[in-house]
């Protein structure tokens, strides 16, 4: 029910904004987060970015979704 | 620190650690819950210690009146969105599943946005089912302030938003034998560390965890040693996701939307200040309010223990109806329904 999964910002549209990982598409609302800029990798949850993360960080959770440790 | 150790090394150090005898630590959050018995980590544990799930579920905590006044509504002809894991869950008589079997308009939506943009362009009076811990929560905050931004006079929600902190003051309360608790990421990751400074005070551990095998297992580590030792502290063991402080932004849009009440738990009964209910700004996107809701209601099933799960009191297989009447293709209780719910991940991952 908490899942996030890291995305990242490919385009910003006001309070939402497109996010993408491994292809996929979605567009998700950002007012929960204080600034968010373009390439900025996020945690979104029910169609919200709930949190910030570097590059590396998000590396290493997708990295734990590919290993099959996790699953969406 | 353990940051740059292998998996196959924390895995040995976990299943060799002198925990004290009769440790108990409790993971407070369904993903946890399913990532430990998906990754085998129940089969690492010193035989010192004991790992018990707690209320960390939030379609396992939700009462059964609740899924009963979702059940009226639905039955009224209003369009019902929800997150897809509350379709399932028996309610007293029926489930939405059931009742959309039955004709219902009911709708699995990703996100509370979907439920609005249904609102929106259908023109039909739209409830969505706001369910779900303090990572949830916000965006539903968020998604309310847009439908009074955009005067959508067809949406409502029939809340039962639910906070992780003061059920783990109602645990705790009453004395469980706990040692310390695996605390949520993302739950954490908005209300930060601050939050669970209450367990200090009961000379409580807690570590804020990811959802990676390393994570977990380096998060139960730091418990036993800390509890070993003595030490009590809130420790962010996931600083990739988890700010110490927390998200502001995301807690000043709840606390604009939605104050604190008093809420029912499945299998802890009524804990103070651990719901959250439209503010009067927004009492006109209250379901409750805009609908007579005729409830059919019936005494609780027979035999089901998920309110003793839920405590931690015992685990899956000592209740009756475990894996026999109550299967994941057959659920009776919540616990079993949700994929993240106790009995549900004891079952399918052993």
């Amino acid at each position: 029910m908490c899942l996030a999964v890291p995305m990242k910002v490919v385009e910003i549209k006001g309070d939402m904004a497109v996010v993408e990982s491994a292809g996929l598409r979605r567009e998700v609302g950002i007012m929960l987060l204080a600034s968010i800029r373009l390439n900025d990798w996020v945690l979104i949850h029910a169609g919200f970015a709930i949190s910030k993360l570097t590059k590396k960080q998000a590396r290493e959770t997708l990295a734990i979704f590919a290993e099959g440790q996790f699953f969406a | 620190m353990l940051k740059n150790t292998s998996l196959p090394r924390l895995a040995e150090r976990l299943r060799h650690f002198p925990a004290r005898p009769g440790t108990k630590i409790m993971e407070v959050c369904g993903t946890h819950t399913v990532a430990i018995r998906r990754c085998g980590i129940q089969r690492l544990l010193p035989e010192t210690m004991k790992l018990v799930s707690g209320p960390g579920c939030p379609v396992c905590v939700t009462p059964d009146s609740f899924i009963d006044e979702a059940v009226a509504l639905a039955r009224q002809g209003v369009v019902i969105t929800s997150f897809g894991d509350m379709l399932r869950v028996p309610g007293s008589r029926s489930s939405l599943e059931k009742e959309r079997a039955a004709g219902a308009d009911i709708r699995a939506v990703y996100s509370p946005l979907d439920a609005l943009r249904i609102a929106a362009e259908s023109g039909w009076e739209t409830v969505f089912l706001a369910v779900g811990f303090e990572t949830t929560a916000p965006g539903i905050a968020a998604a309310a302030m847009k439908a009074l931004e955009t005067k959508l006079g067809n949406f409502s929600l029939l809340t039962a938003l639910r906070l992780v902190p003061p059920a783990l003051k109602a645990l705790i309360a009453v004395d469980t034998g706990l040692s310390g608790f695996l605390l949520p990421g993302h739950v954490s990751a908005v209300i930060g560390k601050q939050a669970y400074d209450f367990l200090l005070d009961r000379q409580l551990p807690g570590v804020i965890s990811g959802f990676g095998a390393e994570d977990i297992i380096s998060s139960l580590l730091l418990l036993l040693e800390m509890h070993n030792k003595d030490i009590y502290k809130i420790v962010n063991n996931y600083p990739a996701a988890v700010r110490d402080s927390g998200n502001e932004k995301s807690r000043a849009i709840l606390s604009k939307v939605f104050e604190p009440v008093d809420a029912e738990w499945r299998g802890l009964g009524s804990i103070p200040a651990s719901g959250l209910d439209l503010r009067p700004a927004y009492a006109g996107l209250d379901s409750r309010r805009r609908f007579v809701i005729k409830k059919e209601t019936a005494p609780p099933r027979k035999g089901c223990r998920c309110g003793d799960v839920l405590r931690g009191l015992i685990d899956p297989p000592a209740c009756p109806l475990f894996n026999k009447a109550c299967r994941p293709d057959q659920p009776l209780g919540p616990c079993m329904v949700s994929a993240e719910g106790s009995c549900s991940a004891w079952v399918t991952y052993g």
